[in-house]
């Protein structure tokens, strides 16, 4: 059985449909990509496994479990956590308070929260930006802050919408790091990228959507052979 | 030193009717503590989980009128009125809230200011409850002399001072911060925004009641138009604030020290008197303008505002 299971979402704004019929799981340990052109649906999709939208149609299932129709906060504690293409941080909060205000989900204490922080601030590699105020951080030291902060909800599934979007390269080769390090901590990831290579080398498989259908489902190579995807997506990044 | 501050005032506060204060200025004194207790709990729900309500007098109002119809139907002390007004405010708040919290931002204030004048409006119709717009009056006053009034209010002051501190450095100070950054990255990272909004408005709405409930047994007279005041309640509460310093531990203090000696102040103005709400007005743009962030946060401005003023 799969951790996750999406049967069947569709999410409908007025006429559109925004996810259409959409069906995939996702394993446990596995990294899955989810790819698609601007639109396709991949934000909404996250949007209604995380609990912001109910599914208009079809259900999402989490370890066995019925989870369309929980309130986020709900899902998040069941073990899913997610970060946001357009990044949320707590702005007038330090990086420190921003993680520690997840970690006291499931802290007990203060001292607790704290030690989960800083442990998550080492391992991003902000702890040196700890007591700094999270308004002022550059970009590619905010995507990685919502990572730690979604990390340290302790989830089992990490949904990331874009982490890599708008990093230089030396900053995608550390939050590659960091990506096969959680997935090394057993946490599974569905992760939302742009970036062909990046999602092509880190991926154990992948899923494209194309106007909120999904047009293909398999491991990289047989994606990146995929003549509807090549048309649907890459063709698109190719000429861009 | 900074740790020692808020002992050593409390310390010096207390000694100070030993040194034989006039009335007036302990009457004076016993506002400042009551305005300090408001605002503290209005920083809390307004300023720490940023719900900015325009509606304090609801809770002010009605830990009022918990002593107040207390002692007029009971013949008890109104002084019971205090404890009480703990339960009373509580459900009143979670009624409140269930109404109001689903509302985002400006709504919200609206709508805690909607709450506030039906509050008045019904206290001054459920006559045989409340005695309408007649209000409610102490038969005597405990005290003639302020001494006991002071203490009281300087216990309760103490009580909400340790109990605010004590919830911001802990989960829900967390929390709550969360909430008013962002409240969808809050609900997402697993915190239960409803309730966690739901409880600030609670302890903001109980802090509050209990300083109605003392102004009733302090003033001895209440009635819906002076307990349920939009202008002189809920409005003065988010002015302290704002003077002093949103979301900062000190800044209801210094606001109101300045508000409570302000409103004497243009009170003994013998024509502009009458015109104080329009004085506090023009206070307020002042104020949003040049120190938004209230005397406590925008401290280091001020310092260097007079430091540039002396070598000039
Ligand atoms: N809240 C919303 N209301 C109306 N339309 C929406 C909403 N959210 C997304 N959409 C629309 O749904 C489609 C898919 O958007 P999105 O999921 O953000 O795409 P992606 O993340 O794949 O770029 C777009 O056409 C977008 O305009
Ligand atoms: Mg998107």
């Amino acid at each position: 059985m799969a951790l996750l299971e999406v049967q069947n979402v569709s999410r409908f704004f007025g006429g559109l449909a925004a996810v259409n019929d959409v069906s995939f799981g996702v394993n446990k340990g596995e990294i899955v990509g989810l790819i698609g052109p601007n639109g396709a649906g991949k934000t909404t999709l996250f949007n209604v496994i995380n609990g912001f939208y109910r599914p208009s149609k079809g259900e999402v299932i989490f370890k066995g479990e019925r989870i369309s129709g929980l309130k986020p906060h709900k899902i998040c504690k069941k073990g899913i956590a997610r970060t946001f293409q357009v990044v949320k941080p707590l702005q007038r909060m330090t990086v420190l308070e921003n993680v520690m205000a997840s970690a006291f989900v499931r802290a007990r204490s203060r001292k607790e929260a704290e030690d989960a922080a800083l442990e998550l601030l080492e391992f991003t590699g902000l702890i040196d930006d700890r007591d700094l105020v999270s308004k002022g951080l550059p970009l590619g030291k905010r995507k990685r802050l919502e990572i730690a902060r979604a990390l340290a909800t302790g989830p089992e599934l990490l949904m990331l919408d874009e982490s890599f979007a708008g990093l230089n390269p030396t900053e995608l080769n550390e939050s590659i790091r960091i990506i096969r390090q959680i997935k090394e901590r057993g946490i599974t990831i569905l992760i939302i990228e742009h970036h062909m290579k990046v999602i092509m080398s880190i991926s154990d498989r992948i899923v494209v959507l194309n106007y909120g259908e999904k047009i293909a489902e398999g491991p990289p190579d047989e994606i990146g052979r995929n003549p509807q995807v090549i048309e649907a997506y890459l063709g698109e990044a190719h000429n861009a | 030193m900074k740790k020692w501050l808020p002992y050593i005032i409390t310390g010096l506060l207390a000694l100070l009717p030993l040194i034989g204060l006039s009335t007036y200025m302990m009457h004076i004194l016993i506002l400042v503590i009551m305005w300090t207790v408001i605002g503290m709990a209005w920083n809390l729900l307004g300023g720490y989980c940023g719900q900015v309500s325009f509606g304090h007098a609801a809770f002010f109002g009605i830990g009022a009128y918990t002593a107040g119809i207390l002692y007029f139907k009971t013949g008890l002390s109104a002084w019971w009125g205090i404890p009480l007004s703990i339960f009373f405010v509580s459900v009143a708040s979670l009624l409140i809230g269930y109404v109001t919290l689903r509302l985002r931002g400006p709504f919200f204030a609206l709508g805690t200011l909607a709450i506030g004048e039906v509050c008045r409006v019904t206290a001054e119709n459920l006559r045989d409850f409340t005695q309408g717009t007649l209000g409610i009056m102490l038969k005597e006053r405990t005290w003639i002399d302020k001494t006991w009034y002071y203490y009281i209010i300087l216990g309760i002051a103490v009580f909400t001072f340790i109990s605010i501190r004590k919830i911001i450095n802990s989960k829900l100070g967390y929390y709550f911060v969360a909430i008013r950054e962002d409240q969808d990255a809050a609900e997402s990272l697993g915190i239960n925004t409803t309730l966690y909004k739901t409880i600030a408005l609670i302890l903001s709405g109980v802090f509050t009641g209990l300083a109605g409930a003392f102004y009733m047994n302090y003033m001895g007279y209440i009635d819906p138009e002076i307990v349920f005041a939009l202008h002189d309640i809920s409005i003065i509460t988010i002015m302290v604030v704002m003077v002093g310093g949103v979301a900062t531990f000190w800044g209801p203090v210094v606001g109101a020290v300045i508000m409570v000696l302000l409103a004497e102040m243009i009170r003994s103005i013998p024509r502009l008197g009458v015109a104080h709400q329009t004085m506090f007005g023009i206070l307020l743009i002042l104020i949003i303008i040049f120190l938004p962030n209230g005397i406590v946060g925008d401290f280091s401005k001020i310092r260097k505002f007079f430091r540039f003023g002396r070598a000039g």
